[in-house]
């Protein structure tokens, strides 16, 4: 029998969506007694989308949905909830089985007859690097299990690292969050020193212990929008798609300049400026560097030295 | 049909796919103006965009340009700690009814305990929930019938049958509190990562520890159409895609086999590797490019293909497995390496996909390997540019434009000697 899953949406449904999350906030508030016309306004505009206060206040107070009467009680008795569904067991029995779940100290307890999702046999990540973090290792997980707890309960932690250059470190840091690569498959852990922000790459921490509680409070880690780097790029070859999807992940700006010739301008944080100029590298002569000089200079100088390797002469 | 031009506008929609274009093109590319959006309506332009803004407010940007207004969506996925593009998969439409019987259900069947026929449950709604409301609604046996089929389909309800009647009552619920932080992990890292963000709304939004470097967010635009992949190979069946065709540009039905996904954590595009049953080859497929799966019939030989894949790949760079061509393509590279740049070493095992690295000397290297499609490896061998020393490949033409476009990039730097080399 032939079906087209995609009328079906078992991911793209409404019991999964924004509105039904807002109203159940609402009545949830109604259950306790407590709701206001006032309290309807703010939980709508906090979490649903930007217009969303013109259907869903109409739609409860003209009783089009039938949840909430005139005087903001209802006729609800619970608080509304909703139990796992099939799809979100089936995700949760799949992310069990990923080498990664054994950071988080979950077991699949409750999930033991549930069907996966996906399973490894599925799926590759076929261009992540060869040297990711070791999610076996008994010390790497202890050791993510204490950075983890000291940026629940905002404590300090006393380190010790060896760099990439193999020194060796010991120190107090405010643990502010973890990072995380797809391609290098690695975690970092971001960390508050002396007014600066770092990344000690989770697997080389040799020893880690938890201190004092810091009383700090953080925002984004990464705001370091200093640096930019603009790019020209001639449409051939499907160079355009590649570049914009490339560099997607960055905050961007593209622009057209003619039929063919388009400008792109990338934001980076400094501490990737040697991966981002190897990725510009990567798309050769269809993508030049135009701005700043000291970028082009950096590319300028790989191909300088590329010169003295005598590549066509060999 | 007609009438259709004058729905009102309606912040939430029924089906995926518009959005899901309008979204992609104004993440990825951002320089499009109104006029440009190929066969769709100055109107569906206006609405989706509307939509869009109205999901996405914050991370929308405007452009004024001689082609007329820009639309475009900018976000740095490294500060972003969930991914606002999933708020797209929480918009669907529903009916006045649908929200209405949903909390009046979810609320008479509040406890697994409680063990109800449509009956019983047809009176209740009707005496203890609609009847003080002005103008109360009326909900069939049917409508009502159609629904609880429809929740224990997605495993909200149990429905069991007791003789000649069928019960309904909730499903038992799992305690997720102890995995917050993973679901906040795996909702960016993981697959079908959508799941995981509507799992974080029942948890009150986690903890928000989680930021994510490399992170190619507009893949999850794609979840609907992996999850119907996923689902096709779980029970080992053939499915008819509909794909873009970029060269064509136009949509093209395929019969294929799905056998398994190629996610790509470095362009941000990820495939579908399946078994095409026009071509009788194992194919590679973009999964943004896929805009519906149907189910068709069985694979009986699904097990027998996935080996042959497995196989394949230890050949593969990237994701092509075409066999047709040539065989396989030989590539060997020397690199030099200084004396501070042992890293390079280092290097090419992590980053190598197959083939083999050799250390000829203290200042020199060499990788060799034999793939299917040589050109897959271009981009990689460029990232070396400074140290490549000599390079052969079986495809002569592609290793002289590999040299031709370094004299290229020598010339755009204004670096060249007298004779453009």
């Amino acid at each position: 029998m032939r079906r087209e899953w995609g009328v079906i949406a078992v991911i793209f449904n409404e019991i999964y969506g924004c509105y039904y999350n807002t109203v159940a906030k609402i009545l949830q508030q109604a259950v306790q007694g407590n709701l206001t016309e006032d309290m309807v306004d703010k939980i709508v505009r906090e979490n649903a989308f930007a217009e969303s206060v013109l259907t869903i206040i109409p739609a409860l107070r003209e009783q089009k949905w039938q949840l909430l009467n005139d005087d903001f009680t209802t006729p609800l008795k619970h608080t509304p909830s909703m139990p796992l569904t099939n799809l979100q067991k089936r995700w949760l029995k799949a992310i069990s089985l990923d080498p990664r779940i054994k950071l988080f100290g979950v077991t699949d307890k409750g999930l033991e007859n549930v069907d996966p999702l996906f399973t490894a046999d599925d799926y590759v990540v076929f261009d992540k690097y060869g040297d990711g973090d070791p999610y076996d290792d008994e010390h790497y997980i202890e050791t993510f299990h204490t950075v983890l707890r000291a940026i629940n309960e905002g404590r300090k932690i006393n380190v010790s690292y060896t760099t990439r250059r193999g020194v060796p470190m010991d120190k107090i840091l405010i643990p502010q969050g973890i990072e995380y690569s797809e391609k290098d498959d690695k975690f970092r852990l971001i960390v508050y020193s002396k007014r600066e922000c770092g990344v000690i790459n989770i697997a080389r921490i040799e020893k880690c212990m938890l201190l004092e509680k810091h009383g700090c409070k953080f925002k984004n880690q990464f705001v370091l929008h200093d640096n930019y780097v603009v790019l020209e790029l001639i449409d051939e070859r499907n160079a355009l798609e590649r570049v914009m999807m490339h560099f997607a992940h960055f905050e961007k700006q593209a622009e057209r300049m003619d039929s063919r010739k388009y400008r792109l301008k990338i934001k980076y944080s400094p501490m990737d400026i040697t991966e981002l100029v190897i990725r510009v590298l990567s798309f050769g002569p269809l993508v030049k560097v135009v701005e700043p000089d000291d970028f082009k200079n950096l590319i300028k100088e790989r191909l300088i030295r590329q010169k003295s390797c005598e590549l066509d002469r060999n | 049909m007609k009438e259709n031009l004058f729905l009102a506008y309606s912040e939430l929609i029924k089906n995926f796919i518009r959005v899901r274009s309008y979204m992609r093109d104004f993440y990825i590319y951002g320089f499009k103006s109104r006029d440009e959006f190929d066969g769709r309506s100055a109107r569906s332009y206006d609405n989706e965009r509307r939509r869009i803004e109205s999901y996405l407010n914050d991370y929308m940007g405007f452009r004024n340009t001689p082609s007329g207004k820009n639309v475009f969506i900018s976000i740095d996925s490294r500060n972003c700690r969930r991914n606002p593009l999933y708020k797209a998969f929480k918009s669907k439409s529903f009916t006045d009814g649908d929200i209405t019987l949903h909390f009046i259900i979810m609320d008479i069947l509040h406890s697994p305990e409680i063990s109800l026929t449509l009956n019983e449950m047809s009176e209740k709604i009707d005496a203890e929930y609609l009847l003080h409301f002005h103008k109360p609604m009326m909900f069939d046996e049917s409508t009502l019938r159609k629904k609880l089929k429809e929740y224990a389909g997605l495993g909200l309800i149990n429905a069991q049958k007791v003789g000649q009647k069928m019960y309904y009552s909730r499903s038992p619920d799992i305690d997720i509190s102890a995995w917050t932080d993973a679901v906040d992990f795996f909702s960016e890292a993981g697959i079908l990562g959508v799941v995981g963000s509507c799992l974080l709304d029942k948890l009150n939004g986690g903890h928000g520890y989680f930021s994510f470097k490399h992170h190619y967010i507009t893949n999850a635009l794609d979840n609907e159409i992996l999850y119907q992949l996923f689902e096709a190979m779980h029970k080992k069946r053939t499915v008819r895609i509909t794909v873009y065709n970029r060269h064509r540009n136009e949509n093209t039905l395929l019969d294929v086999i799905p056998l398994k996904i190629f996610f790509g954590t470095q362009n941000g595009r990820n495939y579908l590797i399946a078994y095409s049953l026009r071509m009788h080859a194992i194919k590679s497929y973009r999964l943004d490019f896929i805009s519906s799966v149907t189910d068709m019939c069985d694979a009986p030989n699904f097990d027998e293909l996935r080996g042959r894949l497995e196989q394949y790949r230890r050949h593969m760079w990237g994701i092509n497995c075409d066999k047709r061509k040539n065989g396989l393509q030989h590539i060997e590279f020397t690199l030099y390496v200084g004396d501070r740049e042992k890293h390079i070493f280092q290097r090419l095992e992590r980053e190598k996909r197959c083939g083999t690295v050799e250390i000829t000397d203290e200042h020199t290297c060499k990788f060799s390997a034999d793939v299917y499609d040589l050109s897959e490896m271009i981009p990689w061998v460029r990232t070396f540019i400074c140290r490549i020393t000599s390079l052969s490949m079986s495809d002569e033409a592609l290793e002289r434009r590999f040299k031709h476009d370094i004299k290229l990039m020598y010339q755009m730097y204004g670096i060249c000697d007298e004779n453009g080399g």
